[in-house]
């Protein structure tokens, strides 16, 4: 009993402890702002993996997505004769919930694990170290670029996939069952507000890439640096920022939506 | 120690614990301007560490380790990495940056530190590629190089900014005979050639004693023994005789510490 | 050549990601690009304005001309005051046209629809439109009917 309570307060007691290590690694590396005339290739260089290498998982979960909504959402509506809200329904459970959501998730199984991956083997293959021994300090060069790369490219992602899942609403809602295509617009439209709805769902997805992004370089720079403990780091990654996610989802709706 | 004149390092008291052990229990060590010093011991003794406190990656527990007069442990980041640019190191990997081809790897450090533009940059890399002899090889990626060739250019990044000081942490291990010979080479020559002084950690004891003016030895977490390579190897000390000669059992055992073995084999579930 | 793919790969991603936000913002909520908008502010006293909210649109014949900006209970009539904004370019609405609630659908949500009278004098700024028809209320609406049945037999 006494041994249980014990190593309950150690675990937390190292909880803690990490929790301060990231806090204070984050701050060291948002500070270390990359200069603009040398930081502005490696932040390109790592916009262009982390986000344009995620566009095609984006643009394709998103088409599926949108028609599997439009699909499920005719099926109840016709019951009650309204059909035409389709739309409406497809572009606010988009725009809303599932276009931050479920691009973080996928952002964190796609870019976040490289993330890790990549900055957990450059520790064990002592690059970060000898950049250190150079004088660099390894944050600036290597976190920080990669951290605003994630930072910036998530909702831009999320936004894509929100155009694309109303696309494939649209095929599907539209072309292929049949319902009034200015009708699936028009109450879009009407329902739709860009401060409530659109906004809300970008904030979200800003939250969900400062996260997401921070505990995939964290653990990346946390790791141990074994082939063991990279692969446990990465694990870490993706269960840490989907379970980061989906909290703070919650929270972000009952905040935004939630005195509707 | 007939050098004492000009100390660049001067490591005095040096404790540093790692989970309750000890890895360096009040260890002083001088280190002379200009020559190469040794530093040998047995594996995993912690020499890469003190490496590494020296570069101030790591924070002693007590002592001071002055380099050119100041104090490396109390150093706040901005001066620590400023120190870091007068110095060098060569890492046991290599640690070359992957994502970048030999050519930009040497020139890193330049880019990072100086002002200089792309033509002299270019020639300051050749210069240094040229003095390892893998001019050639710069447009080449670090993947598609020998582990010999990787830290050969590691080196002449090491060197890029014309160090100070240089440290080369186990330069020998996991090289072919030809590789090895090519290192214990240019570490003399780039240290008679640059006038920097060396530091080098190694247990490779034929390649060391070759190249290094003065010797430290390091065992138990403490210096046993250290002078000149002859006079070490005239050293009658059992733990000195035992490490110079490679022989397997003696004053460091060849068991790594446990109970009795009789016992631990009867009742298995004594243990553990 | 590495670096221009890299480059150019990053920029069409970033122009996505603004065609993208254009998207969002034009197709898909509508907003208009010529906001903000002139307006002038109308009030009409309902009995009921059950089902409206703040946003819901204001129509006549069936087109958008403005929309619900409030909904309180007038202290002195002790009726629901609905504040409107209505778009300036609409200056020909009549002091006796009438506003009713009405519903897009049997599901759909509830909207303010005007209809146009025959008086010469103007709508302007914080007048109130008089004549009101609340929104149905499907209790009221069943009990009446049931009544009727009653008083049949």
């Amino acid at each position: 009993m006494i041994e249980m309570i014990a190593s309950l307060g150690r675990n937390t007691l190292a909880r803690l402890e990490a929790l301060g290590r990231s806090g204070l690694f984050l701050f060291h590396s948002i500070v270390a702002v990359p200069r603009f005339r040398s930081g502005f290739p490696l932040l390109v260089k790592q916009l262009y993996s982390v986000g344009v290498l995620s566009l095609i998982i984006i643009i394709v979960s998103g088409l599926f997505i949108g028609m599997v909504l439009s699909l499920q959402g005719y099926t109840i509506l016709v019951d009650y004769g309204s059909e035409q809200a389709v739309g409406q329904m497809v572009a606010l459970s988009l725009v809303r919930e599932l276009s931050p959501v479920v691009t973080a998730l996928l952002f964190a199984g796609r870019a976040g694990s490289a993330l890790t991956a990549e900055i957990g083997l450059m520790k064990a293959t002592e690059q970060l170290a000898s950049m250190e021994m150079i004088g660099v300090d390894p944050l600036r060069r290597i976190v920080a670029p990669r951290f605003w790369a994630g930072f910036i490219s998530l909702p831009i992602l999320s936004m894509i996939f929100s155009v694309v899942g109303v696309w494939g609403g649209l095929l599907v809602g539209v072309d292929w069952l049949g319902v009034y295509e200015g009708s699936f617009w028009a109450n879009m439209q009407a329902s739709v507000d860009f401060g409530e709805d659109v906004l809300n769902g970008i904030i979200k997805a800003i939250v969900f890439g400062f996260v997401v992004t921070w505990i995939a370089v964290f653990q990346g720079y946390d790791c141990i640096p074994t082939s063991e403990g990279i692969s446990h780091a990465t694990t870490k990654t993706v269960v840490y920022s989907s379970l980061a996610v989906l909290g703070l989802d919650f929270l972000l709706t009952a905040l935004m939506f939630g005195d509707l | 120690m007939d050098q004492l004149d000009d100390i660049i390092i001067n490591i005095d008291g040096l404790t540093f614990t790692r989970s309750g052990r000890y890895i360096f229990k009040d260890v002083s060590i001088q280190v002379p301007r200009g020559k190469v010093t040794a530093i040998m011991g047995p594996s995993g003794t912690g020499k890469t560490t003190l490496l590494k406190l020296i570069g101030g990656q790591l924070r002693p527990d007590a002592g001071r380790i002055v380099i050119d007069g100041q104090n490396v442990p109390t150093l706040g980041r901005k001066d620590l990495f400023d120190l870091r640019e007068r110095m060098g190191m060569l890492f046991q990997s290599g640690a070359l940056f992957t994502d970048m081809s030999v050519f930009e790897n040497v020139a890193f450090p330049l880019r990072v530190h100086t002002d200089l533009n792309q033509s002299m940059i270019r020639d300051l890399v050749l210069i240094k590629l040229q003095s390892v002899g893998l001019r050639g090889a710069a447009e080449l990626m670090p993947s598609e190089l020998s582990g010999g060739m990787a830290r050969r250019v590691a080196l002449a990044r090491a060197i890029a900014l014309d160090p100070d000081l240089m440290m080369y942490d186990e330069p020998f291990t996991g090289q072919d005979p030809i590789a090895m010979g090519v290192l214990v080479k240019l570490i003399k020559s780039l240290n008679s050639a640059l006038g920097h002084t060396s530091i080098v950690v190694s247990h490779d004891i034929q390649e060391t004693l070759s190249i290094a003016d003065y010797i430290y030895l390091v065992a138990d977490a403490q210096v046993v023994a250290h002078g000149t390579p002859e006079s070490l190897l005239a050293e009658e000390l059992p733990k000195v005789k035992q490490f110079m000669q490679g022989l397997p059992d003696g004053p460091v055992p060849f068991h790594y510490p446990a109970d009795d073995y009789m016992p631990s084999l009867m009742h298995p579930e004594g243990r553990r | 050549m590495r670096i221009r793919t890299l480059e150019l790969g990053v920029g069409a991603f970033m122009l996505a990601g603004l065609l993208a936000l254009v998207v969002l913002v034009v197709n898909i909520s509508g907003l208009s690009l010529s906001a903000p908008q002139q307006s002038y502010t109308l009030y009409a006293l309902f009995e009921n304005a059950g089902g409206l909210t703040v946003r819901s649109k204001v129509a006549m014949s069936g087109v958008t001309i403005g929309q619900v900006t409030a909904i309180e209970i007038d202290q002195e009539a002790l009726m629901a005051r609905v504040e409107m904004k209505i778009n300036s370019d609409v200056d020909y609405l009549s002091y006796d046209s009438s506003a009713a609630i009405l519903t897009a659908g049997l599901l759909g949500e509830k909207y303010i629809g005007i209809t146009v009278g025959g008086e010469e004098e103007m709508l302007t700024e914080g007048d109130y439109i008089d004549d009101t028809q609340s929104s149905l209320v499907l209790e009221e609406l069943i009990g009446k009917f049931l009544f009727n049945k009653v008083n049949e037999e």
